[in-house]
């Protein structure tokens, strides 16, 4: 009994993990790609590479944090800005195929030694060198706090204030793409997303739209970045393909094209993430090691995205009726 | 080849519409539309006259041109789709483009209206050279288009789609967007003037539904209603009338109508000749990429160069004779082609 309310809080505590923020806000800037506009990003792990080491390396050299902030943003704008000028005259998949090999280069160059005295080479960055300012800016007082079953200090890694600051900028995302997607400019978005050259002959500049997309997508993604690695540390391995196929599960899991899906996404993936990982721990540790069950909890993230895709593609708060005519 | 048989093609033909019951409907609803012909309207009667100064001769000069296009050249690969020396299109009036499947119709508006390149050649709307002009920017000039192969945008409304096509939104931009009171009153306005289109293009009480849901021929009206919502000054319409069930293609045809006698400037390309003769005030006739004929419509089709590029032998038939809407002539005429 004991062991299993410790899982259950453990799975509880995923809710509202920084990570798991910061997973939603990386599929919210996904879902403004791909579910508003029709912009498959396959690389948004390289995005929020971009963030994590803007974010740390300005830090390190001494920026305040606001400033280190908004160089995180601008990191990921400019990667948008990048890739899109080359790629988003062309058909879809080619934004596609550039994504996905930028975000591996990014890797790469952060892993490799040539920038080491930047990037920290393989072992990247220790947390210690860049939280200083953020956790200087919490206001709570030092202690602890325990709300139900679940108990964290007030400052520090995995505190208090980490949570309420990244779920405080995934909150101030979800409105201000509330705010876009409902007006006119979302409406062009989806025009886009259903056919561009329909949209073109009504005298939109697609590739100017398609663009201001794709660069406010980037910005969520490398701010998600910069959550992802406040309570832990810059690791490129960490921020890989995988990050991107779970960040694609997350916005599809909660429906692609809507409002809260990203959130919500993001919250049920690791609360089931969890409960599946340490379930499996405890339940199958006389028959294979801690090792396996992590491939075997990935191998089954795997399968619940084909089943997503399969059997509710509109995710869960997505419309069927959306989908019904997809084909003609 | 058959005339009738090149209709629908690639279109989704509506399923209540039995193929060989629809040319015979089509013809009452020209003729339905051919009716108000002595009650012309004072726009009709004036281009009529203006035209009929004009010489029927391929790319002779109009009196008022909107758009002309000059030595334009359009190949793929060895295969010339478009080869125009000259055309002047006349301003407010009705000029249909035909010819047979492949003619290079369709690539001929794909180039007027940006949307491909050419080899060579130029061309002008309203004076101003727009060879070099983005689709968009043309559109925003004044001369939009329809898509011969639909192009609804399936997961927004009937309504979303009008409101879409509007031009000029302040809450199109995006910090224009975060602030409903900018855009707001511009919505409503635009909505009031869609719901008017939409009524007339019998779509209002779809305004709701996904166009996704709509059948082909719902799906070419709105194309045609949400071209119109962005104020054009020339509409090129690419089969416009494909799909369409006879009782609509009547109130298309006094649609169609009604917009000149507005005063714009309609380009279409049609297969059906009984629409052709009796809305177009000049027929451009197309074959094998060149312009083969041009005159009003009564004139043109009994010209030997345009039957001959329609049933690829010297019949003395006029293409707009009813005989050819029966399958039997038509058989007959091919069985004849066969036999040279
Ligand atoms: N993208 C393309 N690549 C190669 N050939 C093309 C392309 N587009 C058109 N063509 C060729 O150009 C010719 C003209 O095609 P187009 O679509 O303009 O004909 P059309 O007059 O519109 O015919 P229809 O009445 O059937 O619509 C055809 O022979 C076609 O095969
Ligand atoms: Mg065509």
């Amino acid at each position: 009994m004991d062991e299993l309310s410790r899982i259950l809080i453990q799975a509880l505590g995923q809710l509202i993990a920084p990570a798991t923020a910061a997973y939603a806000l990386a599929a919210i800037g996904l879902n403004l790609h791909f579910g508003y506009t029709g912009l498959l990003n396959i690389g948004q792990a390289g995005f929020m590479l971009m963030g994590a080491y803007g974010f740390a390396i300005a830090t390190i050299e001494g920026a305040p944090f606001w400033l280190a902030f908004l160089i995180a943003a601008a990191a990921g704008a400019l990667l948008a800005f990048v890739l899109g000028i080359p790629t988003l005259k062309l058909r879809g998949d080619y934004l596609a195929i550039v994504t996905i090999s930028a975000a591996e280069i990014i890797r790469f160059a952060g892993r490799s030694t040539l920038w080491a005295e930047y990037t920290g080479g393989a072992s990247g960055l220790a947390g210690t060198a860049y939280k200083g300012t953020f956790q200087d800016l919490s206001p709570l007082p030092d202690g602890r706090t325990a709300i139900g079953p679940l108990e964290y200090i007030h400052n520090g890694s995995d505190s208090w204030w980490t949570r309420i600051f990244a779920w405080g900028v995934v909150l101030i995302a979800v409105l201000l793409v509330w705010l876009i997607t409902r007006s006119p400019w979302g409406r062009v978005l989806k025009g886009i997303r259903e056919d561009e050259d329909a949209v073109r002959a009504l005298g939109k500049n697609v590739f100017s739209y398609k663009m201001q997309a794709l660069v406010l997508g980037g910005i969520a993604g490398s701010l998600a970045g910069m959550l992802f690695v406040l309570p832990i540390s810059v690791a490129p391995d960490n921020m890989g393909r995988t990050l991107t196929f779970f960040v694609w599960t997350v916005m599809l899991l909660g429906g692609a094209a809507t409002l809260f899906g990203p959130v919500l996404g993001s919250m049920l993936f690791f609360f089931v993430y969890m409960l599946l990982r340490t379930g499996m721990r405890a339940g199958l540790s006389d028959v294979m090691p801690a090792q396996n069950v992590e491939h075997l909890a990935g191998l089954m993230v795997g399968v619940a995205l084909m089943c997503i895709v399969i059997f509710r593609p509109q995710g869960i708060l997505g419309n069927k009726k959306e989908l019904a005519f997809d084909v003609r | 080849m058959s005339v009738e048989k090149t209709k629908n093609e690639n279109e989704p033909v509506e399923p209540t519409t039995p193929d060989e019951a629809e040319p015979i409907g089509a013809v009452a609803a020209a003729e339905a539309a051919a009716v108000s012909d002595d009650e012309r309207s004072d726009a009709a009667r004036k281009v009529t006259e203006t035209l009929s100064h004009v010489e029927a001769k391929v790319g002779v000069a109009k009196p008022d041109m909107i758009l002309t296009a000059t030595g334009v050249q359009r190949r793929f690969g060895g295969m010339t789709a478009v080869d125009v020396d000259h055309l002047e299109v006349q301003r407010g009036a009705i000029t249909a483009l035909i010819g047979p499947n492949g003619a290079g119709k369709t690539t001929f508006f794909n180039l007027l209206t940006g949307f491909d390149k050419p080899n060579q050649g130029k061309w002008e709307f309203e004076g101003r050279p727009i060879t070099h002009t983005s689709a968009a920017k043309l559109a925003r000039t004044g001369m939009v288009r329809t898509f011969q192969l639909t192009k609804a945008l399936s997961r927004l409304t009937v309504l979303q789609n009008m409101l879409l096509a509007a031009p000029g939104n302040p809450g199109e931009n995006l910090f224009g967007s975060l602030f409903r009171p900018l855009w707001s009153g511009v919505e409503k306005r635009n909505t009031v003037k869609a719901m008017e289109i939409l009524e007339r293009f019998n779509l209002a009480a779809k305004k709701d539904d996904f166009a996704g849901s709509l059948s082909g021929g719902q799906r070419k009206l709105l194309e045609m209603a949400r071209a119109l919502m962005t104020n054009p000054t020339m509409i090129m319409l690419d089969e416009p009338m494909a799909g369409v069930n006879p009782a609509l293609v009547q109130s298309l045809l006094h649609h169609v109508q009604a917009l000149r006698d507005e005063g714009m400037t309609v380009l279409f390309v049609e297969h059906d000749m009984h629409a052709v003769r009796h809305i177009s005030d000049w027929v451009v006739v197309m074959a094998e990429g060149r312009i083969v004929a041009e005159g009003p419509p009564d004139s043109v089709m009994q010209d030997q160069a345009v039957v001959d590029a329609y049933l690829g032998a010297h019949h003395d038939t006029d293409l707009g004779d009813d005989a050819l809407l029966d399958p039997a002539v038509l058989a007959r005429l091919e069985a004849e082609e066969e036999k040279r």
